[in-house]
């Protein structure tokens, strides 16, 4: 995002709550808002310069347990809602966090249209390729084979490819973390944070009630940093990261896939944003008797 | 009260032939002239071809709706032949009917003619208008020219409205149409300027020609964009897209950000985030759309976040009617979403309270934090009538209770963003502020915002969001009489039925002949449902007839509910089209005469 507010000096004692997490022991969701707050610290964005806009899901209940301001709305629209509440007041740094199903099941069309905007704000997807909260059924990122309530004999589709799907939409940062990993992901969640423009960066995490096999072991097997694999890894070249994205090997890539500058922000070409940044519910509703005359004499 | 004259004008044509355009233009003219004006379109959902046409009425008075019948038709498309006969057999005696001297007309044409007894009036549309514009679509202006011709209105009321439209694509441009518009009038006028034989109203062009006209979508946008309106979102959906376009037509003079989006979900839903983060926030769409928004209206009353929905209503359901106008919403918009939660349901019936709605929506969202919805209709939407533009006022901007930053900085306990108040309103304060910070659930939460299923704080949260629904009442407008007082019948309707029902009243008490009188009784806000207000007229109606356009009766069902009152006679129609005041007095007669045979039985 750019964030034009003045950066601060916080700890994580100010993103401390009160709230009791209702996650499960174990649950990847702990990891993913460590990381998360360990970003916000490092890029000295304090409580009330944020704004988290979930949906509905295990991790969609993230900003019930942080203290910072934020907004739990329906399943699948937090993205919506997000850009919305960033064109309206762009000085909050606006994240939209939700699950795989909150956001590429039901809201995968507003992601993909935020980011071929490329709206100014962070999408964090926290994937552990399951339905947590509705007790198990399988996603759209689940393997093909994933047996679940709603897939007894094995889920027939392919899974989703998020990082693929962003590259072709259009998004201008791709990232993706590990939430065993939280410093490495807070890193990567960090630069999403500095990225001007649409950042998505997807949180691989373990779901332990619910896809037990895809455990914290596993994943250490299954996933790689794509910069110790290759250290010449050009993040700006859009067709080295569609061919990571398509290696079809079983093995998660991860970090900085796809990083674009280039592109112009949506907001940046709002042409109420034109001639002032000033956001515009912090602007006058005062409207000059002259104005208002001319808006009368159109219909005259 | 004078007789009201009036003259009634149809321009018809193809989907893209310009009648509707060409209507406009020509209200325009007739308004400046001295009259007052009232005019619809009635089109199809297509883009060329078909058939559509622009009615234009004009009088002495002020006009609320059209009538049935006509005194000039002023033909585009006479190869449409069925449509073009029944075009004519909708002119008086005597009317003119204006067509292109080229064409030669079907045989069905001339006999319709004749049996109406109507004059033809060839003109040579688009030899005119290739000879003198070089262009064959030139041909409508020459059309319009020999209408205000043949209605000996001076030329310069046309010349100035032809420059002026034009003038935004070029000078030549406007020359020109200039030109071929004087062609057009000259002709009209030293061929048929003897020919109109009715009566024309008094022209007080001092009356009139400082008025607006503007159309029910442009009232409400500019009425909302007046009330503090900085944000739409919306996704074009017809009668619904006309809102949002006034502010995209103009934003960067407005400062208003507006959002095409990817579908309605996201009109509503970016709308509520702009709404939550403290922007008035608003989106337009129709019945269809409407219905995709359904679930985040609920988020809004959950949260408590201001925002205006306008449904536009068209014909139901699903696709419906795409272009025809229906009342089939109200019921729905009451109850949409699932679960209870207050919302306020605005009901507009004159371009005026569509220009009101717009910004009262805004003023009501703000102080009671909640969803409005402004529900409009396809007629509404695409009438003009000449308003006075004194009506239109800068209004009064309620932001309701607010905690401002300096008030957060002084605060020593902590800042709870539905706290539990005497009226429900819970004071709040944006993000951004130290102090401020909330993060508010759609699951029930407690006074901070968090999530919680305890027993106590659910009732207590219903009950404080229940407490804006009793609150919001005292702001509802009661219904209001026109008429005769002491009426023999009353008229109960709500919305865009008002126009054609007024004039109905007045046709029908002018006429000595009618020794029992008639009113109607107009609801322009409906939810919450005026109880005392309604009690106190329902006390003044003798037989209670209620018009509305929609198969079920939902307004006769929502006073039965809400007042116990049940109306004596209901009237309906859902072909599309909307009530005329011919069709009316009949039904007002037919009811007459059997609550006459009831009563004596």
């Amino acid at each position: 995002m750019v964030i034009t507010q003045e950066r601060q000096k916080v700890t994580a004692k100010d993103f401390k709550s009160e709230q009791k997490s209702t996650w499960c022991p174990g649950c990847g969701d702990f990891g993913i808002q460590s990381a998360l707050q360990t970003a916000l610290i490092n890029a000295g964005i304090a409580p009330w310069q944020v704004l988290l806009v979930s949906g509905i899901g295990c991790g969609s209940k993230l900003p019930d347990y942080i203290n910072a301001n934020g907004y739990m709305t329906l399943h699948g629209r937090g993205t919506t809602i997000a850009c919305g509440a960033h064109l309206a007041n762009p000085k909050l740094v606006t994240i939209s966090i939700g699950g795989d199903g909150d956001s590429l099941g039901m809201g995968i069309s507003h992601a993909v249209h935020n980011m071929r905007r490329n709206m100014d704000i962070v999408q964090i997807i926290e994937n552990n390729e399951v339905y947590g909260l509705t007790k198990g059924q399988y996603s759209p990122t689940s393997k093909r084979g994933f047996r679940t309530t709603t897939s007894p004999e094995g889920a027939i589709e392919f899974a989703v490819n998020p990082l693929a799907i962003g590259l072709a939409a259009g998004a201008t940062f791709i990232g993706r973390g590990y939430s065993g990993e939280p410093k490495f992901t807070a890193d990567i969640i960090q630069q999403a944070l500095e990225h001007k423009g649409y950042a998505l960066v997807e949180v691989l995490q373990t779901c332990p009630s619910y896809n037990k096999l895809q455990n914290t072991d596993w994943y250490k097997a299954q996933s790689y940093k794509v910069l110790e694999e290759n250290p010449n890894y050009n993040c700006q070249d859009p067709l080295q990261a569609f061919e990571l994205a398509l290696k079809d090997d079983g093995r998660y890539p991860m970090g900085i896939l796809y990083k674009n500058d280039n592109r112009p922000t949506y907001i940046e070409q709002v042409p109420a944003y034109k001639e002032s940044q000033t956001p515009i519910i912090e602007r006058s509703l005062k409207i000059e008797a002259d104005f208002f005359a001319n808006l009368k004499n159109a219909y005259v | 009260m004078t007789q009201k004259k009036r003259i009634s004008i149809k321009i018809a044509g193809a989907q893209g032939q310009g009648a509707g355009s060409g209507g406009q233009g020509l209200s325009k003219v007739l308004k400046r002239a001295g009259y007052h004006v009232f005019g619809v379109f009635d089109f199809m959902s297509l883009i060329k071809g078909g058939h559509s046409f622009y009615q234009i009425s004009f009088s002495d008075q002020t006009i609320h709706a059209n009538t049935e019948k006509f005194h000039i038709l002023l033909c585009f498309d006479p190869q449409n032949t069925e449509e073009t006969v029944a075009d004519i057999e909708t002119l008086n005696e005597g009317g003119l009917f204006f067509v292109d001297d080229a064409v030669v007309l079907k045989p069905e044409i001339t006999v319709a003619i004749e049996k109406v007894g109507a004059k033809l009036c060839p003109i040579p549309m688009i030899r005119l208008g290739t000879e003198i514009g070089g262009n064959r679509i030139m041909g409508n202006t020459v059309g319009l020219g020999a209408i205000v011709g043949s209605l000996k209105i001076p030329f310069d009321f046309l010349d100035e409205v032809v420059q002026q439209n034009f003038a935004k694509k070029s000078k030549e441009i406007a020359a020109s149409n200039s030109a071929v518009a004087k062609a057009g009038y000259d002709y009209g006028l030293s061929n048929f300027g003897d020919s109109f034989k009715f009566e024309m109203p008094n022209a007080k062009k001092e009356k009139t020609a400082g008025n607006m006209l503007i159309n029910g979508n442009e009232a409400i946008a500019f009425g909302s964009y007046v009330g503090g309106c900085r944000f739409v979102s919306a996704y074009p959906m017809t009668p619904g897209t006309s809102v949002f376009e006034w502010f995209t037509k103009s934003n960067s003079k407005l400062g208003v950000v507006t959002k095409h989006t990817e579908d309605e979900i996201a009109a509503i839903c970016m709308a509520i985030g702009a709404g939550q983060v403290g922007a008035r926030a608003m989106t337009s769409t129709s019945g269809g759309g409407f219905c995709l928004m359904v679930e985040a209206l609920g988020l809004a009353g959950m949260t408590e976040v201001p925002v205006v929905i306008v449904n536009a209503q068209r014909g139901g359901p699903s696709t419906g009617l795409p272009t025809r106008t229906e009342q089939s919403d109200l019921l729905f918009a009451i109850n949409a979403s699932h679960g209870e939660f207050p919302r306020i349901v605005l009901t507009p019936g004159t371009i005026e309270q569509c220009y009101e709605a717009g910004y009262r929506a805004h003023n009501l969202a703000a102080k009671y934090q909640t969803p409005v919805i402004i529900l409009t209709d396809l007629l509404l939407s695409e009438q003009i009538k000449d308003t006075d533009p004194n009506f239109y006022q800068l209004p009064q901007i309620e932001l309701g209770k607010v905690v401002s930053p300096a008030e957060l900085d002084a605060m020593e306990e902590p800042y709870l963003r539905y706290k539990f108040t005497e009226d429900g309103v819970s004071p709040r304060a944006l993000y951004g502020h130290p102090k401020s910070v909330h993060a508010p659930a759609t699951d029930e939460h407690d006074e901070t915002g968090h999530i919680t299923e305890d027993a106590t704080n659910r009732n207590r949260m219903m009950e404080k969001r229940m407490k804006k629904h009793e609150s919001a009442l005292q702001d509802i407008k009661g219904p209001e009489f026109f008429g005769a007082e002491n009426a023999s019948l009353t008229l109960i309707i709500w919305g865009s039925t008002y126009g054609a029902v007024r004039e109905a009243v007045e046709i029908f008490n002018e006429d000595e002949k009618n020794k029992e009188k008639i009113n109607l009784l107009h609801y322009s806000e409906v939810w919450p449902f005026p109880l005392e207000a309604t009690n106190a007229a329902l006390k003044k109606v003798k037989l209670g007839v209620c018009l509305e356009q929609n198969y079920t009766s939902q307004f006769a069902r929502l006073l039965l509910s809400e007042a116990g009152y049940n109306v004596n006679y209901k009237l309906n129609k859902y072909d599309g089209r909307q009530f005329t005041p011919e069709e009316i007095l009949v039904e007002v007669k037919r009811v007459f005469a059997e609550s006459l045979v009831n009563s004596t039985k």
